[in-house]
């Protein structure tokens, strides 16, 4: 089930598509949104009860309808992950990023002033620098 | 040592396979039956990918699989048969006879002409009827997405109903 309608978005002001397992996608956009006020520069897509041409389908309309050239999954394993790579061969430019988090989706919010493939490189920066352990891991016997 | 789980999932790899079931079976492995992937360079590599470093996986049409199933209950590391839908699974079991003794239905999804069943089953009558004959073959039929969730016996699985 499409947790945000791409036919609804805004073409202008769309960036990116962040899709997952569950409400991931369109939790994660809501702590954009709570943040940074800048949710709507993302649509949602959940793999929720969708067959894998179905989540092919939803993502390929979700592009065609926004003009994003972005998507963003939670999972390299996961099957949105596997639907938008057999969808990006027939569509050159289009970049998919694995393993989204927090920290990468607000900084590439905040670089709306740049083009979105631009904005990718530091906001990859970021989320990955945001993985930290904070104490000790206790040593594997 | 016996393969672990057939499993039929029309999303083959993902995360529910490779995660939810790949973690506590502990696979090493995956044979993934499909007559289209097993022609196909491209397909491979995209389903190899998908997978964590300490897994491989098999790519075999459903008459080379049948062949080899002894060959994979021989590995001593834990593995599983993956096919995408249920007229495959169906040719399979009846490519091996007695081979196999239990079948997991762990996604056949909503699309048009399908009845839901559960929320990750939705068959048609052909299907229905398909899973009907895997288990004439006396191969016990359960429902099940997740190793945390209860396997639905095929005959409660029939007599439910669920919407997409």
């Amino acid at each position: 089930m499409t947790e945000v309608s791409a036919d609804t978005a805004a073409v202008s002001t769309v960036r990116g598509i962040v899709a997952g397992h569950g409400t991931f996608a369109s939790g994660i956009i809501s702590a954009v949104e709570q943040i940074t006020g800048r949710g709507a520069q993302f649509v949602a897509i959940s793999n929720t009860g969708l067959c894998l041409d179905d989540i092919q389908g939803t993502l390929a309309q979700a592009l065609d309808s926004t003009g994003a050239r972005v998507i963003f999954t939670d999972l390299p394993a996961g099957s949105c992950t596997m639907a938008v790579r057999r969808m990006i061969r027939e569509r050159p430019g289009v970049l998919l990023v694995t393993g989204v988090n927090l920290s990468l989706l607000l900084d590439f919010a905040m670089q709306d002033h740049e083009d979105p493939v631009q904005a990718l490189q530091s906001a990859l920066d970021r989320g990955r620098a945001s993985m930290v352990v904070h104490g000790a891991i206790p040593a594997v016997a | 040592m016996p393969i672990a789980l057939y499993r039929i999932d029309d999303r083959l790899i993902h995360g529910q396979v490779v995660v939810g079931w790949g973690q506590p079976l502990e696979l090493r492995f995956i044979v993934l039956v499909d007559d289209d992937v097993a022609s196909s360079e491209w397909e491979q590599e995209l389903y190899r990918m998908g997978v964590p470093p300490e897994m491989s996986v098999h790519f075999h049409t459903v008459d080379d699989a049948a062949e080899r199933l002894a060959d994979f209950d021989r590995n001593p590391q834990p593995g599983i048969v993956l096919v995408g839908d249920i007229g495959t699974m169906q040719r399979l079991v009846k490519a091996a006879p007695g081979h196999i003794r239990a079948v997991n239905v762990g996604g056949v999804h909503h699309s048009p002409g399908r009845t839901g069943r559960l929320r990750y089953v939705f068959l048609t009558g052909a299907e229905e009827a398909g899973l009907r004959a895997i288990e004439s073959q006396g191969v016990e039929v359960t429902a099940q997405d997740v190793p945390t969730a209860r396997a639905v016996p095929l005959n409660e699985l029939l007599a439910s109903s669920a919407s997409a």
